[in-house]
């Protein structure tokens, strides 16, 4: 019985909050690609700005990410590979999946260290998150490893939400979770690309590269429209 | 493949061994005379009557079990070229040599080639896989099922518990008491009939304890492995919707 629960709950957890406060995210990055330094301070001041910070980020936040993360830790040990035997699509997804819960575990926790630690400690503060980045996206070694920790995570995120549908029994015939695996895998791609978009912008103080590539991105759309 | 075996007239066997439950596995391998339309229960019939192993040395003959010989007991299911399946329906023409075969490690071994598959068995209890109609007086005849309902519920019915989509499975091994695939499958198609429908919670709940279906992971391998073709992963999801349901209903009081 417990099993059951304790499972739901990790499910639930990974969509939300966890999948929002996701896009939130890369929501609030990629307003340094729109509206350059400025913006993304704005962005970050406006989710600083929000009533009860410290209990949202708790309950929103911390909480559920501490579950949903020692959770399927315990999730990815308990699994037994078996991609020579089945080299199926389906199973990379799942084995994938494991690996990149992982590989995210690690990242997460770098990645709150440099940045939202240091602002507890005192050592930045919210509005100075920009330069912080910009100061660790230049150097290649910690490039590569935020370049693995994005795409592992959007992974994550978008096969998590093609599992989630399963899970709950919402997609129910192969038909539906055909359709469902395409869209999904249409999301990984499209939110990898605006997180690196926005990796890249960092790099760039004065956010030349990426602004440029927006445009061409825009121009491209237009046209078609 | 095929050529080879006609070619040489011999076919080559590297079978793992096992003398007790407790004893440590080994390989043996084998040269069989080549006959047409022969199969892996064929040939270890021929070990039978002949127990001389590739070096030529006699050997105790190689213990497995079959009853039906046209895949539709699953006593025979073993490991084959590295593929869980019944041995009495694989044809040695269309296997690579040297074909490989191996006891399905997900269950206990008890001698060579024959395991124990009570956790199948124990699964369906567990899940009150049948439906109840023994009473003190006559209940009278149950209600119809539709007949495009029947048609599907047909296909869920094939299974033989061989244990194939166990082993096929990575969320089931030692690190987990997930029940696995074919029970699960079982509580679709119990709950689907009219008469069966009236105990549908109780199935439900079985699957919502510890070891239930809260375990399996999506890898989706054990629709592709099941020899007779049964909707798995459809089953699954359906039970997922039909238990997340019942969690609400159960909360609700309802
Ligand atoms: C912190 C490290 C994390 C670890 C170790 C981890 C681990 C896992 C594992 C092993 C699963 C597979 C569960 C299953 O298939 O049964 C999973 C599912 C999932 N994860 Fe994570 N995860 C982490 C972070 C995240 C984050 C940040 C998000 C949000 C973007 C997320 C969203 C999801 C979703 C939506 C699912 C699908 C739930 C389901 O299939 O029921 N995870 N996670
Ligand atoms: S569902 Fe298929 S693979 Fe699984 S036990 Fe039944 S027949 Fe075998
Ligand atoms: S002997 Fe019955 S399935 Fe092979």
């Amino acid at each position: 019985m417990r099993g059951f629960y304790s499972r739901k709950i990790h499910s639930l957890l990974g969509v939300i909050p966890l999948a929002f406060f996701f896009i939130e995210h890369m929501l609030t990055n990629f307003s340094a690609v729109e509206k350059g330094a400025d913006g993304f301070k704005d962005s970050v001041l406006w989710l600083n700005s929000l009533p009860l910070v410290f209990f949202l980020e708790l309950l929103f936040i911390w909480l559920p990410l501490m579950y949903h993360g020692v959770y399927g830790l315990y999730i990815a040990y308990q699994s037994k590979p078996n991609l020579n035997r089945y080299n199926l699509e389906r199973n990379w997804r799942y084995t994938l999946q494991r690996v990149s819960g992982i590989v995210t575990f690690v990242f997460i926790i770098w990645h709150l260290y440099e940045t939202r630690v240091q602002v507890a400690l005192g050592n930045v503060t919210h509005e100075e998150l920009g330069g912080v980045m910009h100061e660790i996206v230049p150097q290649p070694l910690w490039l590569a490893f935020y370049i693995v920790g994005i795409v592992a995570a959007c992974f994550h995120f978008a096969n998590g939400l093609w599992s989630f549908l399963v899970s709950w029994g919402i997609t129910i015939g192969p038909r539906s979770q055909r359709v469902s695996s395409y869209i999904c895998m249409g999301l990984f791609v499209l939110v990898t690309f605006m997180f690196l978009l926005s990796l890249v912008t960092f790099r760039d103080s004065e956010f030349k590269t990426a602004e440029a590539i927006a445009e061409a991105v825009n121009t491209v759309i237009q046209v078609r429209e | 493949m095929a050529e080879t075996a006609a070619a040489s007239k011999n076919v080559k066997f590297i079978i793992t061994r096992q003398d007790d439950p407790q004893s440590a596995p080994y390989t043996e391998e084998f040269n069989l005379p080549y006959r047409p339309g022969m199969n892996v229960i064929s040939a270890l019939m021929e070990i039978q009557r002949n127990p001389v192993n590739a070096k030529g040395e006699a050997t105790v003959p190689v213990c497995w079990e079959s009853n039906c010989l046209e895949e539709v007991c699953g006593a025979c299911s073993m490991v084959i070229n590295g593929k869980p399946r019944q041995a009495c329906a694989a044809l040695i023409d269309n296997l690579e040599q040297p074909i490989r075969v191996e006891p399905m490690s997900t269950f206990p071994v008890v001698r060579d080639l024959i395991i124990d598959r009570t956790r199948m068995f124990n699964a369906l209890k567990k899940v009150k896989a049948w439906i109840p109609i023994d009473g003190t007086y006559d209940l009278g005849p149950g209600p119809r099922m539709a007949e495009k309902k029947r048609q599907w519920a047909y296909e869920l019915s094939k299974c033989m518990t061989c244990g194939v989509c166990l082993e096929a499975c990575p969320n089931v091994n030692a690190k987990t008491d997930f029940i696995g695939p074919a029970a699960i499958s079982q509580v679709r198609l119990f709950n689907a009939h009219p008469t069966g429908e009236m105990n549908a919670d109780e199935r439900l709940e079985a699957l919502m304890t510890d070891g239930g279906i809260e375990g399996c992971g999506n890898s989706q391998n054990c629709v592709r492995a099941c020899p007779k073709g049964i909707p798995l992963t459809t089953s699954i999801a359906e039970i997922n919707k039909q238990t997340t349901k019942h969690m609400f209903k159960r909360w609700l009081g309802m």
